[in-house]
């Protein structure tokens, strides 16, 4: 046996370990200790990980899994354990999370220095981490799902960081809750995963599927759907997207490395693991690719008039990762992790900067407020630039390889694809645009915090400062990624990933096509960044006058289409109003109080007339003594009279 | 002469002392005297057991007696020192006043 030692669980298990000792000690220990923790076991699993590539580099057979892995339910022939696989998928998931991830942790060492509460925002950040690794390397869906709602645990814990902003907490809540109604699809998919193959192990539902598919279209539609409404939850896709603005909350770091990077992406990560399923219910992958073109546009045209400069990268996030679910949805899976790979950098990148932004400021997140600031964090401008041209397609950025997969990917996808091809095209200039939007309003220009509602705010300004080089190492780094991740190239991506989520179904028909459409990517992507120049670029007046005679569209965009509040209206208000009348009034009456009202009411008569006999008066005590002596007496006393009941033969027995 | 005392004339003193003492007990009204009629019915069963002990040549039932005399004893002392104490808080024994279930 010279089975490879990969120490898989290690590779969850040291982050926990931080997060075990941070969150148990962290309030007593110094800060540097605590950062030490923080950072080093992240750094331990990103070796691991590193190592575990090095010798797939060096020829190691995938996919491993773990031997004996320890059994956490056996019922009959139902088992499911504590299973870790690693396979090409995971490895570049594995590579993702702990890699961007330990870069984000480098760099909030240096965002929340000031922050109280170091150590719980780093135990968090550990934890998250911990269930993160344990979601990618699962071998079996219920494991999958322990790693899918423990980021969900993470996620809500460091939105709700802040604990005396109420708005926090409340998008803390929003989040969860709101994962719950996609949590119940994913439950409902291993239901019926369990009565179709009895079996939850992902290895084994592809065997079973690849010998003998015995599975028809309507389950595995059913099964998918559900799936879909799992991943819809956590990657933030129409209907349930509405968390992921709010999520905002949480500090930068957090929206970089749950809400951009990582978390958010385990929807496509679910949808690509599943694929063999997918493959069987062509319906169910439409529903995705419909489902992510529509938010990818939808999105994407809200980012335009946001001005909070997080929320312009949340929506710009819904919207790429719509691009991730329309890469799914036409089965270029490969595509879709690659573009989740390459975001994971940029947006990264983009929350980063636009964190050392606010830092720098002094928390300012609003862009209107903003400008003139590439003089001032000249190594935040360029990374930065380096991000926004990897989201809008520029070659050779990393995001051009990935988006243009995608694209291309639908466009060779029938004439449905060709329509979804169209929006994502539009979608890619609307992106080009609004980040250059951002990044003008941001960087270039001059400064307008003098012109904020108060002259207070100019001291802010006045402060500008470039971040410390631990926020901008990660930067750098990230930057670098940015611009050189793609440069692998889709059919190479796509030819390592193979055996994990197999071939596109559709082989790219080499040459002009391909290079049509990739040309033209970037001519749209250049087409939005010059309206961009047009209108933010030379004067900002412009904008304004677009938003004048556009007023109507504008005001749809700017209260993102009242999609808050119609949510509040059509579903929150009628819960709560069905849990105050329906359950409040009638179950809480009736049931709950009237049966404790019961319960006190025949205790309480009880009481009352047993205290009668408690009076502490001696001689009553004895009479009723010396009463029970002579019953006992003569109870026995009859038993032997009569000598013929049975209970008192007993007694008298006893008695004698 | 010689004739010994029946058992039974043992018993029925026994049996007359025991109901004086729950009667005492239950009717007097001063804490001594219901302690005295506790030692009356103490007494009442120690008789039995000696009657019995000797009739049916048992020595058990003797010993058993000398228990009873010692933690009667004990009994005494712990029970007149409650009383004094009671005494001294409450300036009263009338057992119908001391039904606080505490000092």
């Amino acid at each position: 046996m010279n089975e490879p030692m990969l120490f898989l669980p290690l590779i969850a298990l040291l982050p926990l370990a931080g997060f075990l000792l941070n969150g148990l000690f962290g309030s007593r220990l110094p800060k540097a200790l605590v950062s030490t923790i923080a950072l080093l076991f992240p750094l331990l699993s990103f070796a691991l990980v590193a190592r575990a590539a090095w010798m797939v580099h060096a020829g190691l057979a995938l996919p491993v899994a773990e031997a004996n892995a320890p059994t956490w339910i056996a019922v009959g022939t139902f088992h499911v354990g504590f299973q870790f696989v690693l396979d090409q998928l995971t490895l570049v998931m594995l590579l993702v999370v702990t890699g961007v991830g330990f870069l984000i942790h480098l760099y909030s060492v240096g965002y929340m220095e000031h922050e109280s509460g170091y150590w719980r925002f780093f135990a968090y950040l550990n934890l998250f981490l911990f269930f993160m690794t344990v979601l990618v390397l699962a071998g079996n869906f219920l494991l999958m799902f322990v790693g899918w709602e423990g980021v969900g645990l993470a996620s809500y814990l460091l939105i709700g960081f802040y604990i005396d902003r109420k708005s926090a907490g409340d998008a803390g809540i929003k989040a969860f809750v709101t994962n719950r109604v996609g949590d119940f699809g994913f439950l409902i998919a291993m239901f019926l995963l369990i009565a179709h193959f009895g079996t939850l192990s992902f290895s084994r539902i592809t065997a079973q599927l690849s010998a003998h598919p015995t599975l028809t279209t309507g389950a595995a539609t059913l099964i998918c759907l559900c799936l879909v409404l799992g991943a819809v939850g956590k990657s933030a896709q129409i209907p349930l997207y509405v968390w992921l603005p709010d999520a905002m909350e949480g500090p930068t770091p957090v929206s970089a490395l749950i809400h951009a990077a990582t978390m958010v992406t385990a929807g496509v990560y679910m949808i690509a693991r599943t694929h063999a399923l997918f493959d069987l219910a062509p319906a169910a992958l439409t529903v995705v690719a419909v489902i992510g073109t529509a938010t990818a546009f939808f999105a994407a045209t809200v980012a335009i008039v946001q001005t909070d400069i997080k929320r312009v990268l949340a929506y710009s996030t819904i919207s790429q990762l719509g691009y991730m679910f329309l890469g799914c949805g036409v089965g270029a899976y490969s595509a879709a992790v690659f573009h989740l790979m390459t975001h994971a950098f940029f947006k990264g990148l983009l929350f980063l900067a636009a964190g050392s932004v606010i830092h720098g400021l002094g928390g300012e997140q609003d862009i209107r407020r903003m400008g003139g600031l590439r003089k001032t964090m000249p190594v935040t401008f360029w990374t930065m630039t380096a991000a926004v041209l990897a989201i809008s397609g520029f070659f050779p950025f990393a995001g051009f390889f990935s988006k243009d997969a995608i694209l291309a990917a639908a466009f060779q996808h029938g004439s449905t694809g060709k329509l979804l091809w169209m929006v994502g095209l539009v979608t890619a200039l609307m992106t080009s645009f609004y980040m250059f939007r951002l990044w003008y309003l941001t960087f270039l220009g001059q400064s307008r915090a003098h012109s904020a509602s108060d002259g207070h705010d100019h001291e802010h300004h006045h402060h500008a400062h470039e971040s410390p080089w631990i926020m901008l190492l990660p930067l750098v780094l990230l930057a670098l990624l940015s611009v050189c991740g793609g440069w692998i190239g889709i059919d190479r991506f796509a030819a390592f990933l193979a055996p994990a989520t197999g071939m596109a179904s559709a082989a790219p028909n080499a040459g002009h096509t391909e290079l049509f459409l990739s040309v033209l990517a970037v001519l749209v992507a250049a087409l939005g960044w010059f309206v961009a120049h047009l209108f933010f670029g030379r004067r900002t007046s412009a904008a304004d006058d677009a938003a004048q005679r556009l007023a109507p569209l504008h005001r749809v965009l700017e209260h993102k289409y009242w999609i808050d509040e119609i949510y509040t209206s059509l579903i929150i208000r009628p819960i709560q109003w069905f849990a105050r009348f329906g359950l409040g009034w009638l179950g809480e009456l009736t049931l709950v109080r009237g049966s404790v009202w019961l319960l006190v009411g025949v205790t309480g008569l009880c009481g009352e007339l047993l205290r009668r006999w408690q009076s502490g008066n001696l001689r009553s005590y004895a009479a009723w003594l010396a009463i029970g002596a002579a019953a006992l007496l003569i109870f026995a006393l009859a038993g032997t009279l009569l000598g013929m009941n049975s209970l008192a033969d007993s007694i008298h027995w006893a008695v004698r | 002469m010689n004739t010994p005392v029946p058992a039974d004339w043992y018993l029925l003193l026994s049996a007359a002392l025991f109901t004086l003492g729950v009667i005492g007990f239950l009717i007097k009204r001063s804490l001594i005297t219901v302690f005295m009629s506790i030692e009356l019915m103490l007494n009442a069963v120690n008789l039995s057991f000696v009657t019995f002990a000797h009739e049916w040549h048992a020595v058990k039932g003797q010993i058993f007696v000398f228990f009873v005399m010692m933690v009667a004893a004990a009994e005494a002392a712990v029970g007149l020192a409650i009383i004094i104490s009671i005494f001294r808080v409450r300036g009263t024994l009338t057992v119908d006043q001391i039904d606080r279930m505490k000092l």
